[in-house]
């Protein structure tokens, strides 16, 4: 394997509050403009989703999503300690979130 | 691109906007409104209607921030031509629950003008009645006005609203009214006259959150819009996320500021074991439950049988209509109250008891597959959909992930852990804003504080809340705080008082430290939850108060901020150490204990004594904490002083 490593630090728990789609984002950035917590920074290269800075700081409102005006380019995804499940009623199937 | 691609092929991102620490811009107004939530652009919109110059400051950005900015479910207490509830009923019920303990003068003001608030609200674009027949012949419908009633069908005082549509009508009213709104700037000191404590208000500070450049306002009348404290007793961005109840950057910024210009307070002692505080809380309105937005929906356990609801006398109900109606000889419900007089059915109390003895399997379930289809669109649809927080994170989520409300029982976490509102929590994970009444400002029947010229309204009001509330207070508070600015003038700002605060500010990014905000927090809150939690005595809080004036001293000048976003997370835990603090004054003051107020002192264990009953108040004067009371009732007759007063 020749892939090169890096000295990260970990990422911060929860990671990944929003998950942008490359191909249906246009990098307006309306996004990053209606986040009340400003967890958003836009992107340096132009035309790319933003880079969520601090995901950590997120408080799922979903405004971000409300407001983006190209639906399925940010989806709100929830930490994995927090998704709710529930049964089919016909089957007994367990789902979640 | 994540973080980590991002660095590995553009290196480490300089900060992306401006840098201006220290750089100062000047604005005036005749009234400031500080805050943009509900009850910051309800006063900004009646400032202005009032001929005032309004400028609105608000730390995130107003289109759809704070606890209303992404909707509200329910318009709660407010009397209507389609009910007999009367105003003094709709504030008797929430006092009698509370013991006394509600704050009569905004609850009333409330009560009086929600519902001309309400038709306002449409006229500026809000939804608030069911006109595209969605429920026709639903019982919560009244068939003449469309509008939807929630929890009592038959004293129609609780609307169910859209609220998703109200924050973008408020954002969109404030503009065309020329209201000058100043996003991402966090308010960080009021200016007063002379810079003395408690002397007339005469302005604000602030700092842009993206630029860190210091703002100065000057004007004649301020309205105090930044809702409550939290983050006191319990703190994780890990463990919380989405369970967090209000947004986070709700840290008390309104109340510290207050505090430090010589504003009166009260009830800051009151607080309560936090489900929502709890790290172990699944989002808020998405699980199955019975409670508030989701009434009155049918639970079932594992096997399919149905938990039951019953009424106030503890019998099982035998119709779902029963559910919300009031019973025989009671002439209204209240929206949640252990009171008996306007107690609502619920289901059964005493389950943990029988899922023990097997009578009950768990998991419970929230069985909208078997309500009738009315019921199930209006609770998954309406309320979850259009309550703050749902659209999107609920109702859009689960509708992506598969969950049909026609075909799917949904996961109650009650007794398992994680039941946003019923769940066990430890007796230590307390909070007082995050959910409840809280304490806050003493106002008059202007909505005055003792400061003149400094208005208070929304959820920063003490003992008070709710959506409909901030709506009618906000809109009260700005044509008082237009009324008197337009008797007033601009007022000179204290170099002095500019000076020390441009200096406090900025000392965090300036200095090279060891910390960060987070782990600033959460000591705090460690402090908290052992010398003010569950148990208090005298001794436990001035241990406490030692502690906190120790971080005060010694650990606040390590905490550093290395941007302009780190530099508002960091002043706002600074506020929320001076919540705390001002949380331990008010325990210290009142030496009795409270079940109304969930306050135990063990030096002083008889509950509510009669000479107790009352409030406790603190300020700063002369440099000193000064200890007061009021009698509960200071407000007078409520009727008498509203129509003197409006």
């Amino acid at each position: 394997m020749k892939k090169k490593v890096y000295a990260f630090p970990n990422k911060t728990t929860p990671g990944r509050p929003l998950i942008f789609s490359p191909k249906r984002c246009t990098g307006c950035n309306i996004c990053v403009n209606a986040c009340q917590v400003d967890i958003m920074i836009p992107s340096p290269v132009k035309g790319n989703p933003p880079i969520v800075l601090y995901p950590e700081e997120c408080w799922y409102c979903g405004a971000c999503v409300s407001l983006c005006p190209r639906s399925g380019a940010i989806k709100l995804n929830h930490p994995l300690n927090q998704r709710v499940r529930w049964k089919r009623k016909e089957t007994g199937e367990h789902f979640r979130v | 691109m994540d973080w980590n691609e991002l660095v590995v092929k553009k290196g480490l991102p300089r900060w992306p906007y401006p840098v201006r620490y220290g750089e100062e811009e000047r604005i005036s107004a005749d009234v400031l409104v500080l805050g943009g939530g509900i009850a910051g652009c309800w006063a900004a919109i009646s400032a202005a209607r009032g001929g005032a110059k309004v400028v609105m400051v608000e730390k995130g950005a107003t289109l759809t921030s704070g606890a209303g900015g992404t909707g509200c479910d329910h318009w709660l207490n407010t009397p209507n031509p389609c009910s007999r509830v009367t105003a003094e009923e709709a504030v008797e019920w929430e006092s009698d629950f509370n013991g006394g303990y509600v704050n009569g003068i905004s609850r009333y003001i409330a009560a009086r003008e929600s519902f001309e608030t309400l038709l306002e609200m449409e006229k500026m674009g809000g939804k608030i009645r069911d006109t595209g027949d969605e429920f026709k012949g639903a019982p919560f419908r009244d068939e003449k006005t469309k509008f939807l009633f929630a929890y009592d069908y038959e004293s129609k005082y609780h609307f169910r609203i859209w609220g998703s549509t109200f924050k973008p009508a408020l954002y969109k009213e404030c503009k065309r009214l020329g209201v000058k709104i100043y996003d991402r700037i966090m308010a960080t000191g009021l200016l007063t006259e002379g810079g003395k404590t408690g002397e007339k208000v005469v302005g604000a500070t602030g700092i842009h959150t993206r630029t860190g450049g210091f703002i100065l306002f000057k004007s004649k009348a301020v309205v105090n819009c930044m809702s409550r404290y939290q983050r006191n007793w319990s703190f994780s961005t890990e463990w919380k996320g989405i369970s967090s109840w209000r947004p986070p950057q709700i840290a008390g910024d309104g109340h510290a500021m207050a505090w430090r210009a010589g504003v009166e307070f009260t009830l800051m002692e009151i607080s309560r074991p936090s489900s929502f505080g709890s790290g172990y809380s699944y989002p808020g309105y998405g699980v199955g439950n019975a409670l508030n937005t989701w009434v009155p929906c049918t639970l079932v356990d594992a096997n399919g049988k149905e938990v039951p609801w019953v009424d106030r006398d503890g019998r099982a109900l035998t119709s779902l209509a029963d559910r919300t109606r009031p019973a025989p000889g009671q002439k209204f419900m209240g929206e949640r109250t252990t009171v008996y007089k306007h107690k609502r059915p619920e289901p059964i109390t005493d389950l943990e008891q029988r899922v023990k003895k097997g009578e009950f399997v768990l998991p419970i379930y929230a069985d909208l597959t078997g309500m009738p289809e009315y019921e199930r669109r209006v609770i998954w649809g309406v309320m979850v959909g259009e309550e703050g927080k749902t659209k999107i994170p609920v109702f859009r989520t689960y509708h992506d992930a598969g969950f049909d409300p026609e075909k799917d029982l949904l996961q109650s976490y009650l007794l398992l852990g994680g039941d946003p509102m019923r769940g066990k929590v430890l007796p230590w994970e307390r909070t007082a804003g995050e959910l409840g009444d809280a304490g806050g400002p003493v106002v008059d029947w202007n909505l005055m504080t003792n400061v003149e010229g400094l208005y208070v309204a929304g959820d920063a009001l003490f003992a008070s809340n709710y959506h409909n509330h901030a709506a009618a207070t906000g809109r009260y508070a700005g044509r008082k705080a237009a009324q008197y600015a337009s008797n007033a003038s601009l007022l000179r700002l204290s170099t002095k008082q500019v000076k020390e605060e441009k200096e406090r500010v900025y000392e965090p990014v300036r200095r090279e430290g060891d910390l960060e905000w987070k782990e600033f927090n959460i000591a705090i809150s460690r402090v908290m939850q052992n010398y003010c939690g569950e148990y208090k005595n005298d001794e436990l809080l001035k241990i406490g108060s030692i502690w906190l004036e120790d971080l005060r001293e010694n650990e606040a000048p390590r905490v550093c901020a290395d941007n302009p976003h780190k530099l508002v997370r960091t002043l706002e835990v600074f506020n929320v150490l001076t919540c705390s603090q001002m949380i331990l004054h008010a325990s210290m003051a009142r030496k009795a204990s409270s079940r109304y107020l969930d306050f135990l002192r063990l030096d002083y264990p008889e509950m509510d004594p009669p000479e107790w009953h009352k409030w406790v108040t603190i300020r700063i004067e002369d440099g000193h904490v000064k200890k007061g009371e009021r009698r509960i009732d200071y407000w007078g007759d409520l009727a008498e002083n509203y129509e003197r007063n409006r």
